[in-house]
């Protein structure tokens, strides 16, 4: 069922305000329409979330945001966490201890507990295909310690452990294709997502939590402190990279992909760089090798998604 | 607000009322404050989905106004915005005209 702004908007908030993020963070837009899609399912959820700033910002003991049962545990096993809870769940409903629910379990974890130090206990839960959807809230970088890189920082931009100087322009890596790992992994449903993409989010979503199965969206989330632009523009800055295609919207049902959203006219790259401090060194003619490689990946990596797709 | 001892808190530490994050007032980290045109708003909802506060304040699927002690001032609701009826006015200047 398509989800429609004007019947969710009547829905209770499942994150709370109060919650200490940033102005204008991307991380509560992203659960915030998660929460509301599979409240309009009308199904129960029960969250984990590994440390992170969305961790800390909805928890400053003793207060708590949420409004839906959560556990935070350390930065590496919170799918190991909620993995057990709902293999628990199972267990009691099979016992006949509880009612079966359809209970829906939901991790939402930065891109560092998710790329890098949490990877490998993600990958257990989709090798014991265990019924559990992981949403990737991805700032690109580890922004609750103050912007350090991490494996899905792109290529050339600034953080506090990749400076900008006479030594180092920014990262000297490209980013890792997650998505690409988890489906060699055999997941049955992988997504990427973004928050200005509302309704190919929420779809994503409910296709996510439908299938019996491990999931995974990963979400783009525009970090106004990391990625240095105006508070007011995390929506913008989502629409943009979708636009550039740094961050093309598609999903893997199955290991068959599919191009969900195409952007309207291909930008170039340089549009989205422009737009970020991060990225301020790369309009520099000494830096213009970088902005070329990341303008050539983009374009490699669409030819190559829409050859997968076909 | 009285923080609990450590022998009022719940074992596990488990907090026991969801959602009480409320009772913090984010809305005095605001330097601007959206103000909604209420005449030309047609209630898209669009400045609803996109508040990383839940402030936009709804009833039976229509704006009814912004929750000032959350709204942390972004801007967000106002660049969103279709029709462009959200101004961000100085929050100093608000208050000073609220005192008159
Ligand atoms: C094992 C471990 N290493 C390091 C930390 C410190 N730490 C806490 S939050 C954080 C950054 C989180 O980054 P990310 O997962 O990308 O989430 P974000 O804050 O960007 O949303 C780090 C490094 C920790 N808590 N545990
Ligand atoms: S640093 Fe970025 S992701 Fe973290 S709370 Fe602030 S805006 Fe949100
Ligand atoms: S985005 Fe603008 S027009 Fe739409 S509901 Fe909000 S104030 Fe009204
Ligand atoms: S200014 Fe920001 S926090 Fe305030 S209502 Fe608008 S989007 Fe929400
Ligand atoms: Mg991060």
């Amino acid at each position: 069922m398509p989800i429609k702004l004007k019947e969710i908007c009547n829905q209770e908030d499942k994150i709370a305000s109060g919650h200490r993020a940033c102005h204008g963070c991307p991380e509560t837009i992203i659960v915030r329409q998660v929460l509301h899609t599979i409240t309009a399912m009308g199904k129960p959820v029960i969250a984990a979330c590994p440390t992170g700033c969305l961790e800390v910002c909805t928890s400053p003991y003793p207060q708590t945001a949420w409004r839906v049962p959560w556990i935070h545990n350390a930065f590496e096993n919170a799918s190991s966490t909620l993995a057990a809870a709902w293999s628990t769940y199972k267990h009691f409903v099979k016992l006949g201890k509880m009612e079966d629910r359809d209970i829906k379990f939901v991790i939402f974890g930065g891109d560092g507990a998710t790329y890098d130090i949490g990877l490998q206990f993600i990958s257990g839960v989709i090798e014991r295909g265990q019924h559990i959807l992981y949403v990737c809230l991805n700032n690109e970088a580890y922004m609750n310690t103050g912007i350090q890189r991490s494996g899905a920082t792109p290529l050339g931009a600034w953080t506090t452990t990749t400076p900008v100087g006479k030594v180092l322009p920014g990262k000297t890596e490209h980013r890792k294709d997650i998505v690409g790992m988890f489906v060699a992994n055999g997941i049955p449903y992988a997504a990427q997502a973004a928050p200005h993409a509302w309704r190919d989010l929420m779809t994503k979503v409910q296709k996510a939590v439908s299938i019996e199965g491990p999931s995974y969206i990963d979400v783009i989330a525009p970090c106004p402190r990391g990625w240095r632009f105006p508070m007011d523009q995390t929506i913008y800055m989502s629409r943009l990279a979708v636009d550039t295609c740094m961050w093309p919207l598609y999903e893997v049902e199955n290991g068959k992909y599919r191009i969900t959203t195409r952007p309207l006219e291909k930008k170039p790259v340089i549009e989205y760089l422009k737009a970020q401090g991060r990225f301020g060194h790369l309009l520099l003619p000494e830096n213009k090798h970088i902005a070329d490689e990341l303008q050539r990946k983009v374009d490699q990596d669409w030819e190559e998604l829409q050859r997968r797709a076909k | 607000m009285r923080l609990k001892s450590w022998k009022e808190l719940e074992t596990g530490v488990v907090i026991l009322e969801p959602g009480n994050s409320v009772l913090y007032r984010t809305g005095t980290w605001r330097t601007f404050r959206p103000v909604i045109d209420m005449e030309k708003c047609t209630h898209c909802m669009f400045c609803w989905l996109y508040c990383p506060d839940g402030s936009i304040l709804v009833k039976d699927s229509k704006v009814i106004g912004i929750d000032y002690e959350h709204c942390k001032g972004c801007g967000i609701c106002a660049y969103e915005c279709p029709k462009k009826v959200i101004t961000m006015i100085e929050e100093v200047k608000a208050r000073t005209e609220e005192a008159k």
